[in-house]
């Protein structure tokens, strides 16, 4: 455990710059398309200095906080899993010969530093560490590859969104590990600075490197630990998780599923912002001389009416199985499978989705009518969102 | 034969490793069986598992390995084409190449069956994943008391594996019972579903142990006429089937519940599936 | 008990019949024998009859105009051949073969359809059992009808 430092926005400056010196791509949060996105940045210039954004079911904004706060807001519609678990990776190269098939080279994994890694970021970057690199088989050489050559500043929370729960899912709202360097933004008065903390022998290195880190007194550390217990205070949304795999893996038969299956528009938004989803399909090609061969994974999603398919017709062709299937793999089954939930709380599934269906409700009315069937006469509750 | 180089990536799990197609067999229809043979590495396998085939620039399947468990050096391996995959696979011929990454998948349980009475029961298609079993059976006959194989498919056409199907019905040391659904003239054996196929053969109900594999709906129907028979429900295996696009629990697309049934399964004993297989649409 | 009747209560079939029961089966019960290709009733013949099938292979079958006798059914020890007996008009639906040397029990119908008048509780008894039958061949008949082998491309 280190002493209590702190760094400017300078320092901050300063350690990108240091890490694009070491070889690292730096990414950050930055405005795109009025969306908070994570893209490559070079200095806090490109960070939303002074945004802030307000979030609720199936509404984004960004607001002028006409101020300097450097992370003035939560979570945008990107992920980690951007970088760590591109969207498009090329899996498998191959070339016909006359010997047969022969595999091509691999390239190498980018290396990425990532700056404004929240705390429930860090809990999903660590589950899909359990599903791609430690669960007793051999791990996905594209993803391992690149977490472990990936640097990590984490920002802890000290303003929750309107959709976070992340204190329901004990992921936040302050980092507990997994990061180089973890920062907290205090601002008081004309005082404006980042607590920093390193979590690692990299972080301290860098930090070191660095010298622009200087110590400070208890009363910076005092205010982050009452900003981020006020925080926990403050989350928009919760979720009782209490015995929630039991809950689920009971009621599939509920009436619930039909109900939020004739909200569902089967967009695949929700798959697409989780931090933890982690379906894939493949493609293949052939480029046109027919002797080289690409296998391609995408993100692919439980949504789709093709995920299930085999022997003619899919395993789960009504919305309501598909639903499920999503809601019970997230919240019950995920567990028996990773020994952890998959949900981290963060609220992105929430916000994105364009009718606004909320997990934290959709469990709440199946808790409250556990043991429901679907061919009961019981009125189904209402459910608002 | 150029060499793979790196030694990591000959060994990744989603490399595929390049067999050459000995022959081609055609079975029924739209039924063939495949003989591979390694030019690099050779994979065993146990009677139960499957690997994923590959076609060059076309995209990869699933398919249950049907071959031998105790011969090394050929990888048999029976497709239905029923799509683009497996039309590409069935218009290969011998001296073509294909990629096979595996085996996956949990095993029919031969240590456990030794000393019982050992009952096969397949439909249609579902006897090449059992078809392991069998040889291995035959081939450690002695380790196995009574042992019976009950078959069923559409028509007399359309049975899998004919010609061996009468040479077990020829051994002494084993029953073959077959039923169609529908007879052809000429048919003179049991014309009805396969699970009355159930409680005929000379078995032990209270011993037996059941390796069950087919369509959905009659793995589901014969297990419940074994059970009414007698058989215990941790004694009957059953092989289950999702689309799989990674066969190494990354994908998610085989997900069965909380079940991965390219690793958890394919072969489930019937008793940890009962509940959710009933369930519609998991 | 006679030794008929102690042959029928041990078969499946009418395992658990009272003792009168089965001794009012037994009174109109007679054993018979087939050889492979013997016919055992035809189509819109007269159904005074059923069997309980003791050992072999009976084959029912349909004649279809332009294609031939179709075996759509075969049948084993142990189970029960006939059923129209049970309803008017009182004929057969199929032909049945026998496949096989095959033994079997022929229970009189008119007799039993007079029994099941005079004893309505053994009447009950029978159309329970019977009804079984119908129930598990039409689930088995519809299991054939899906096709559930076929690719379904």
């Amino acid at each position: 455990m280190s002493e209590a430092m702190v760094l400017d926005r300078s320092g901050i400056d300063q350690l990108l710059s240091e890490l694009r010196d070491r070889g690292y791509t730096t990414v950050g949060p930055t405005i795109a398309e009025e969306t908070i996105v994570y893209d490559e940045i070079s200095s806090t210039a490109d960070l939303p200095v002074g945004w802030t954004d307000h979030q609720e079911g199936g509404r984004y904004e960004l607001e002028d906080r006409h101020d300097d706060k450097l992370f003035g807001y939560v979570v945008g519609p990107h992920s980690w899993k951007r970088f760590l678990y591109p969207a498009r990776a090329v899996i498998w190269a191959g070339e016909r010969t006359e010997q047969g098939i022969t595999t091509l080279p691999p390239e190498d994994p980018p290396r990425y530093a990532f700056l404004g890694v929240r705390p429930c970021e860090l809990a999903a970057i660590r589950i899909q560490d359990k599903v791609f690199m430690g669960n007793g088989g051999p791990p996905d050489h594209t993803y391992s590859g690149r977490r472990n050559e990936a640097f990590f500043i984490a920002v802890n929370c000290v303003e929750p969104g309107e959709t976070c729960f992340c204190t329901s899912m004990g992921t936040g709202p302050r980092a507990g590990g997994g990061y180089d360097i973890a920062l907290t933004e205090l601002i008081r008065g004309r005082t404006h600075h980042f607590l920093v903390e390193t979590g690692s022998e990299a972080g301290e290195d860098v930090l070191a490197a660095l010298g622009a880190a200087r110590r400070v007194g208890e009363h910076d550390v005092t205010l982050a630990d009452d900003l981020l217990q006020e925080a926990a205070l403050e989350m928009g949304r919760k979720l009782d998780v209490h015995g929630i795999k039991e809950l689920l893996q009971r009621n599939l038969n509920h009436p619930q599923w039909t109900d939020v299956a004739s909200r569902c528009l089967m967009c695949t938004n929700c798959t697409m912002v989780c931090p933890t989803c982690f379906c894939s399909t493949m493609e293949d090609s052939l480029d046109l001389s027919g002797t080289t061969a690409e296998r391609v994974r995408t993100w692919d999603s439980c949504f789709t009416m093709d995920f299930s398919y085999i022997n003619g017709g899919p395993i789960r062709p009504s919305r309501r199985a598909r639903y499920r299937q999503w809601m019970t793999h997230k919240l019950a089954n995920w567990i028996d499978q990773f020994g952890v939930s998959g949900c981290v709380g963060c609220g992105r599934c929430i916000t994105w989705c364009p009718v606004g269906i909320d997990i934290t409700k959709e469990a709440a009315a199946i808790r409250a009518t556990d043991g429901l069937l679907d061919s009961s006469r019981v009125p189904i509750p209402e459910v608002t969102s | 034969m150029a060499l793979i180089a790196d030694t990591q990536v000959k060994l990744d799990p989603m490399t595929p490793v390049p067999y050459r197609v000995a022959r081609l067999n055609d079975e029924l229809s739209d039924t063939f069986t495949l003989e591979l043979e390694p030019t690099d590495r050779d994979i065993s396998f146990a009677p139960g598992q499957f690997t994923m085939l590959y076609v060059f620039g076309v995209g990869e399947v699933p398919i249950s390995v049907s071959g031998d468990p105790g011969r090394r050096g050929l990888l048999v391996q029976t497709v239905r084409a029923v799509g683009p995959v497996t039309d590409a696979l069935q218009a290969l011929s011998p001296g073509d190449y294909v990629g096979v990454r595996g085996p996956f998948g949990t095993s029919w349980p031969m240590e456990a069956a030794e000393g019982h009475d050992v009952v096969i029961m397949g439909g249609g298609i579902g006897l090449a994943p059992l078809r392991p079993a069998i040889y291995h059976v035959l081939n450690n006959r002695d380790r196995y008391k009574d042992f019976v194989l009950l078959y069923g498919a559409r028509s007399p056409q359309e049975l899998l594996y004919a010609q061996e199907l009468q040479e077990w019905g020829g051994r002494f040391d084993m029953t073959v019972l077959v039923s169609v659904d529908v007879a052809t003239r000429g048919w003179t054996g049991s014309v009805g579903v396969v699970t009355k196929l159930v409680g005929r053969g000379p078995y032990d109900a209270d011993d037996a142990v059941v390796f069950l594999c087919g369509p959905g709906i009659m793995m589901r129907y014969g297990a419940q006429a074994l059970l009414d028979q007698g058989v215990s429900g941790d004694r009957i295996y059953v092989s289950l089937e999702r689309n799989m696009k990674c066969a190494i629990g990354f994908c998610g697309h085989c997900q069965f519940g909380p079940t991965f049934i390219c690793k958890d399964g394919p072969v489930f004993p019937f008793k940890d599936v009962e509940k959710l297989i009933q369930v519609r649409e998991v | 008990m006679s030794a008929i009747e102690a042959m029928l209560g041990s078969q499946s079939f009418f395992y658990g019949m009272e003792p009168d029961h089965l001794a009012t089966l037994a009174h109109v019960a007679s054993p018979v024998d087939y050889e492979p290709g013997d016919v055992i009733f035809r189509e819109g013949g007269d159904a005074d009859a059923c069997y309980l099938i003791l050992e072999g292979d009976v084959g029912l079958e349909m004649m279809v105009p332009g294609r031939g006798p179709h075996v759509i059914q075969t049948l084993h020890a142990g189970e029960i051949l006939g059923w129209s007996w049970l309803f008017r008009p009182y004929r057969w639906v199929y032909d049945a073969q026998a496949l096989t040397p095959t033994k079997a029990i022929r229970f009189d119908a008119p007799a039993l359809r007079r029994a099941k008048l005079e004893d309505c509780a053994f009447g009950y008894e029978l159309m329970q059992r019977f009804t079984e039958v119908l129930a598990s061949r039409m689930q088995a008949a519809r299991l054939q009808l899906l096709d559930l082998y076929g690719s379904h491309r």
